[in-house]
């Protein structure tokens, strides 16, 4: 049998037996093609295995993966709420899964009519009048926005510009977005209350006068906290001539609460597999459509659909745009899947959906408080909070050992830890709306389990996980003497 | 409806927990002027009622189960297994993240790491990567890590014009933030190599060509190595673009000289779904895999000596290195390298190959058909894959209309629109294994009835 889910599960390469025959493609009765020899491989060391032993194989290494299916899932940043199954079924209707993106447009009437839809069900949802749906996920997002401020600013004779500021609480995306995108990241520090310091900001407007381009900021940002002075920071931006790049990682705690365009936020990226509920896929793929000003509209890559006069649906190139970010339109499976949520939720949906979520975190936080450090706990957090696995009593016990053991409590997946890199120690919870009272009561009673092993047996957690597929992995060997293929791992056996 | 699971009774225990009077009240950081907009939105849908109102839009769409297709251009319609899609809606696999947590996450990343070493073994390269977005942005990552890996010094791109329109495309929006000069893209479509050659200098970056290129063209790998060859000598980069069925049969990149593989992962078990999700095919030598982008899985033990996989190389990533890293990419497209290892799996060695030679000879016999058709001229001057450009004696358009309006038929790709030089009359033809012999002939039948109405 194979119920035992830590029982270890041999490569495909080490169940292929030669002759082996799974699937059988058609074949058809017509002359063989008259390629030359020369142009063909010798080999091909593909696996062989039965479509038996295939399903088999998969099927258990499912079973040694966690999902928001099998409980809770509190990976701060992340959003991991409940999918729900409807929307599997509405990208699997063959009238969207089953057709070619370079079809005719005329045959595709209805898959750009949803497009377009969502264009403005996102554009009503932030206040932005355009969208454009193409980035592939919410980092190709930032790269868009990133280079729409960057041509916007050379082409009204301000190229000159070549910062971007960046809170020290920012995801790392945003730095590596800016040097991808030729600009120079600087670094805004955040104050006593875990927002971006104004006079840390004005320090570097100061430093760099005519050299701003613009500003990247998250809000909520990622300590989970409403950035007080976000109206302010906009003015101040805009002051000195840059744009505001909104970060929409966290749109899961707003949304009917505040449109971000209406604060000053200029361009943003929305993370469909986060806020709007299409699955994560164990990291992929998302979507990451940005939405922007007028002025930066011209500027958005394409080509976008757009309704014509006569009511039919065609696409356009934007006057100024940055060009293509991917092939295609966009992934579009995934934006049948969002257009899905948002209109089963109705604008009430979708704001019960954003309180809820920042209840849950509140209840959540208010309790966990009690037991760990939680820096900015004298204030209201927004969908997550970020808490600290520190604690007093017990000071060789690391966030990691707290995650470790969670895993032993199977209840819950850890949540995010060592991040945001501003909170030493962080583990950053975040509930999401899908989750019941019970669920967060369980945590908690887990988390204040934890604190009392970290007193009285802190080896049970330096040495955890004990009930997982494996136990603690060596990261530093497999960086140091990397084994990335079965191929190699032969080779370094031989 | 929502999926909220609070009861009115949870939300008042709640809230009274905390010490708040109504959840509003958990809003007073947001700026009150600006509080609780009103949003205009269609109304709130049953699941019985948004199927409905999906399945209208859906029913607009000529769907390739209801129609024969001849379209590709970087996007094919191969016969996906059922296991495929038993596999990734194992909700184990797609209601998870990014494996941070690998203890739980054994499932991804082993099925990761097979992944990984199915890519190296179709393309021939050392080392895969766990994907990328799409075959467009894989090869702008591999130009951008070229640039990396000659150090910001070299500014000079050379691409084939026969790389995907929509490749190049991107690769000029990725890179627009550098001072590089672009150069190749304009030479003529069926003869470039020589041509491409010359334009390699010692400020070149990397060379970008495909093969099978746009134009389903083959080229020797001889020749590609003598390419690769001039390439070296100028201490660049080749990087290599090929459809992964085609290796099912052809030489692959590794063995004639590619630095960096790159390719759109679509064909290999994932549905066409209008455009993506697709993925990003990635390899390159192990001597570079420091300088390139994206996650990938290594093998290491746990504390008992055990096999485990997590993810590796991280100190190249952004979460790590923030504006010092290689890219900004995040996740990779985690479900669908699961959809195209699966379908690797399940076909393997013998039918992969299959899918390959059944694609190619019924491109074969289609374009003989064609060939004896007045008024028609197949383009491609040597051996190529599973596509081929077609001259017709009417603008692709009205050929197109023909065929859809009268066959039931989504004909071919109108090169027109990437290649003016071309004029409106040439179209790519595209078969895979799902063409039949009755379906080519039906083809057959509708091209020769448009040269007919021309008098040819």
């Amino acid at each position: 049998m194979a119920l035992n889910i830590n029982r270890p599960e041999p490569t495909l390469f080490e169940k292929s037996r030669p002759g082996r025959r799974g699937v059988r493609p058609p074949v058809h009765d017509v002359p063989q093609a008259p390629l030359p020899q020369e142009f063909l491989r010798q080999d091909l060391p593909l696996p062989e295995l039965a479509e038996r032993d295939v399903v088999s194989h998969y099927v258990r290494l499912s079973r040694k993966n966690y999902g928001v299916d099998l409980g809770f899932y509190p990976l701060g940043s992340c959003t991991m709420k409940y999918n729900p199954k409807i929307n599997e079924v509405a990208a699997r209707m063959r009238g969207f899964g089953d057709i070619h993106p370079l079809q005719p447009v005329e045959t595709v009437q209805g898959a750009l009519e949803l497009m377009v839809r969502l264009q403005e069900m996102l554009g009503v949802i932030s206040g932005f009048p355009s969208v454009t749906l193409q980035p592939a996920a919410g980092a190709q997002g930032e790269l868009t926005g990133v280079l729409v401020i960057r041509k916007y600013l050379h082409d009204i004779g301000e190229g000159q510009r070549d910062i971007i500021l960046i809170p020290d609480s920012a995801h790392g995306t945003n730095p590596a977005t800016t040097a991808m995108a030729g600009l120079k990241a600087v670094e805004i520090q955040s104050d006593e209350d875990g927002n971006a310091d104004l006079r840390s900001l004005q320090a570097a407007l100061d430093r760099y006068p005519g050299r701003i381009a613009g500003l990247m900021i998250t809000n909520p940002n990622t300590l989970g906290l409403f950035e007080a002075h976000i109206q302010e920071i906009c003015q101040m931006i805009h002051d000195a001539g840059g744009l505001v790049y909104g970060d929409g990682a966290n749109l899961n705690a707003i949304m009917g609460i505040l449109r971000p365009a209406d604060v000053g936020i200029d361009i943003m990226h929305f993370n469909l597999h986060k806020t709007f509920s299409t699955p994560h896929g164990g990291g992929g793929p998302g979507a990451g459509p940005v939405g922007c000003v007028e002025k930066l509209a011209p500027y958005l890559p394409g080509p976008i659909p757009q309704r014509q006069e006569d009511g039919s649906l065609d696409w356009a190139m934007p006057a100024k745009s940055i060009g293509r970010i991917r092939s295609f339109w966009g992934n579009f499976g995934v934006l049948v899947r969002a257009y899905t949520y948002i209109r089963m939720h109705g604008a009430q949906g979708l704001r019960e959906v954003s309180e809820n979520a920042v209840l849950n975190a509140n209840y959540l936080m208010h309790h966990v408080k009690r037991t760990y450090p939680v820096p900015y706990g004298h204030r209201t957090c927004m969908h997550e909070f970020v808490a600290q696995g520190k604690l007093p009593d017990a000071p060789d016990v690391h966030a990691l050992d707290i995650a470790k053991r969670l895993i032993d409590l199977d209840n819950a997946h850890p949540p995010t830890i060592y991040f945001p890199l501003i909170v030493p120690e962080a583990l950053m919870i975040e509930p999401t709306e899908t989750e019941s009272k019970e669920t967060l009561d369980q945590f908690v009673a887990d988390l204040e389990q934890i604190a009392e092993e970290a007193r009285t047996r802190p080896e049970l957690l330096h040495e955890a996980p004990h009930n997982a597929p494996v136990r603690r992995l060596d990261e530093v060997r497999a960086a140091r003497r990397p084994i990335l293929s079965y191929i190699m791992e032969l080779q370094q056996e031989g | 409806m929502t999926f909220v699971v609070n009861t009115d009774a949870d939300r008042a225990e709640m809230l009274a927990a905390i010490g708040v009077q109504r959840i509003e009240d958990l809003f007073l950081d947001v700026p009150a002027a600006h509080r609780f907009p009103r949003l205009d939105l269609p109304p709130a849908l049953t699941e019985a009622e948004v199927l409905a109102d999906l399945r209208a839009m859906a029913d607009r769409n000529a769907d390739l189960e209801g129609n024969v297709s001849f379209l590709g251009a970087g996007a094919y319609h191969h016969f996906i297994p059922a296991v495929v899609d038993f596999v990734i809606s194992r909700s184990e696999f797609y209601t998870s993240y990014t494996p941070y947590q690998p203890e739980v996450s054994q499932g991804t990343l082993q099925a990761l790491f097979e992944y990984q070493t199915m890519i190296a073994t179709l393309s021939g390269m050392e080392v895969s990567n766990a994907s990328h977005y799409d075959g467009a942005t894989s090869t702008a990552e591999g130009v951008n890590m070229a640039l990396h890996l000659t150090r910001h010094k070299r500014t000079r791109i050379v691409m084939a014009p026969t790389v995907h329109p929509q490749y190049r495309a991107v690769v000029h929006t990725y890179l627009q933030g550098y001072d590089l000069e672009f150069v190749g893209e304009d030479l003529p479509p069926f003869d470039y190599l020589d041509a491409l050659t010359e334009l390699i200098d010692d400020n070149t970056a990397c060379v970008v060509v495909q093969n099978p290129d746009f134009l389903g063209a083959i080229q020797s790998p001889a020749r590609l190595q003598e390419l690769a060859d001039a390439v070296h000598a100028h201490k660049a980069l080749f990087l290599v673009v090929a459809n992964p069925i085609s290796l099912g049969l052809l030489t692959p990149p590794g063995e004639y000289g590619a630095d960096i593989y790159a390719g759109e992962g679509q064909a290999t078990g994932n549905a066409l779904s209008f455009g993506g999700p697709y993925l990003g095919l990635f390899a390159c030598r192990m001597a570079h895999v420091r300088k390139s982008a994206g996650r990938i899985v290594g093998e290491t033990v746990d504390v008992e000596g055990r096999r485990g996989f997590v993810l590796t190389l991280v100190a190249r990533e952004q979460f790590i290195r923030r504006e010092k890293a290689s890219s900004n990419i995040c996740t990779n497209q985690n479900l669908n390298a699961l959809a195209c290892a699966v379908y690797l799996t399940a076909l393997g060695k013998q039918g992969l190959r299959q899918v390959a030679q059944s694609c190619t000879d019924n491109a074969h016999y289609l374009a003989s058909r064609i060939q004896e058709l007045p008024g028609y001229e197949v383009l491609n001057p040597g051996h190529f894959f599973h596509e081929f450009a077609v001259r017709c004696p009417e603008p692709v358009s009205a050929i197109n209309d023909h065929l859809l309006h009268e066959k039931q038929i989504v004909g071919g790709y109108d090169l027109g629109q990437d290649y003016p030089e071309l004029g409106d009359n040439v179209m790519l033809l595209c078969t895979t294994e799902l063409n039949t012999p009755e379906q080519m002939d039906r083809l057959v039948d509708g091209l020769r009835e448009r040269s007919e109405a021309h008098g040819a």
